[in-house]
């Protein structure tokens, strides 16, 4: 029976990045629907009313949206290359730190560089706090799934995005002096042929958010 | 005790995350220790136990800690596949669905519902209760499509979705009360409103689901302490 997976996702966000390394890791075949948020398509909302965004993926019809929940679907539906731990502990530290991830970690590095003077020193402080966390999970680990990639990697991944913001911004936030298992994360995860494979073109990144954050700095100025 | 080891809950009994781990406990038939936070005063054993959130839930099961209401109330599901009936569904896209909805209701309907307290002057207030009863309508649908005329959420047993949004009940009715509102309208949300009266009577919640004039009284303490509502 042919199965339908499609995954509606935009060219540079991180989300949909995740669900399409699971079904690259799990080897599942899929269809990659572009979408352009300041235009979204009619099967979109659709498909995620509650929220119009992306990623939503479409299997047999119908949609599950929400990054994180799609990929225990994802986990659940096909079993190959098991994303989660088996054991229920681990399993537990995982979402745990993935909402830590999504709920902490995220919005401070994001006020970090959209931020400037006393603000973003106050923001970096917290993401550094944050980002300590982390570090700490990874010690004795190769990735935050043991040997192998798995969910929390996969939901912390975005990280990796934060060699371009430094680039645009000249701001350093994860420094291997402080955090030097993390940068050591962040290699081994990027340079993996799948998590590669799915990574948007860097140049194209950098003159987006080099564009934000010209636009950004306009704005303040003309204020 | 408990097979594995021996579980005890950190947590207050006005907290509504703090519930949802108790009606699972009691769904699996599991006994616990409740430790009873102070408020306004942590213990040393949850600043141990959560020292990146320092909040209550937290479960602690043969002295491993387990952190934040929905993952604590999945553990439980796992950690005991064959105690009760299963808290999550079988089926995979249900799982997605129960949790679509439960990331719903704590991240967008529970802070709308905060928001009523906090709206200054009639507008913001009529706003704040419209974008609250907007949820609610959209509960509704999602109750009528998943329960699929079954009593709850879960099906003919409380599951995951019915205690993720069950647990809040307590503060709906003191909302109601407070602000002389009609949340739960027979008329406008006549499945929820029938659902949350077989919740609240239901042996796993009965016991954990405080009182409302209980929960009003604590709420004005909140008010006057510190001239806000209880944080989330």
């Amino acid at each position: 029976m042919a199965e339908e997976v499609k995954l509606f996702k935009t060219w540079s966000s991180p989300f949909p990045l995740r669900v399409a390394w699971a079904l690259q890791l799990k080897g599942i075949q899929y269809e990659s629907v572009l979408e352009d948020l300041s235009n979204k398509s009619n099967l979109l909302l659709q498909y995620n009313p509650v929220y119009k965004k992306v990623p939503v993926l479409l299997h047999n019809g119908r949609p599950i949206s929400e990054s994180l929940i799609i990929l225990e679907y994802v986990d659940e539906t096909w079993k190959q290359y098991s994303l989660l731990p088996r054991d229920p502990y681990a399993r537990a530290m995982a979402r745990f730190w993935a909402k830590f991830g999504d709920d902490k970690v995220l919005p401070s590095i994001y006020a970090a560089f959209k931020s400037e003077g006393k603000e973003q020193e106050a923001a970096l402080a917290e993401a550094s706090e944050h980002l300590q966390k982390l570090e700490e999970e990874l010690k004795g680990k190769k990735f935050f799934g043991g040997d192998n990639i798995g969910y929390l990697d996969i939901a912390l991944g975005w990280l990796a995005n934060l060699g371009v913001f430094e680039e645009v911004s000249s701001l350093r936030v994860l420094d291997v002096e402080r955090f030097p298992l993390l940068c050591a994360w962040l290699k081994e995860f990027s340079d993996a042929p799948v998590i590669k494979d799915c990574w948007p073109p860097r140049d194209m990144l950098i003159a987006k958010f080099i564009a934000r954050h010209q636009a950004r700095h306009a704005k303040s100025s003309s204020t | 005790m408990a097979k594995g080891g021996e579980v005890k809950l950190i947590g207050g009994w006005p907290s509504p995350f703090v519930m949802r781990p108790r009606i699972a406990l009691n769904l699996k038939g599991l006994e616990y220790e409740f430790l009873e936070e102070k408020f306004g005063a942590k213990s040393e054993l949850l600043l141990r136990s959560n020292p990146v959130h320092k909040k209550i839930p937290v479960l602690l099961h043969a002295d491993r800690p387990v952190c934040e209401s929905l993952v604590i109330v999945q553990y439980i599901d796992e950690a005991w596949p064959s105690s009760g009936p299963s808290i999550l569904p079988s089926d995979p896209y249900d799982r997605a669905t129960a949790r679509f909805w439960a990331a719903y209701i704590d991240e967008k309907w529970f802070p709308s519902m905060s928001g009523i307290a906090r709206a200054q002057g009639e507008e913001a207030k009529k706003a704040a209760i419209d974008l609250v009863v907007e949820g609610l309508s959209l509960l509704e649908d999602a109750f009528g499509k998943i329960s699929k005329g079954k009593p709850f959420f879960g099906g003919d047993t409380i599951g995951f979705l019915d205690i993720a949004l069950g647990c809040f009940l307590g503060w709906v009715r003191v909302t109601e009360r407070t602000q002389g509102l009609k949340l739960l309208d027979q008329a406008k949300v006549p499945g929820l409103a029938k659902w949350a009266e077989r919740f609240c009577a239901d042996s796993a919640v009965k016991g954990v689901m405080p009182e409302t004039e209980k929960l009003a009284e604590f709420a004005k303490l909140i008010m006057a302490k510190f001239g806000a509502p209880p944080p989330q």
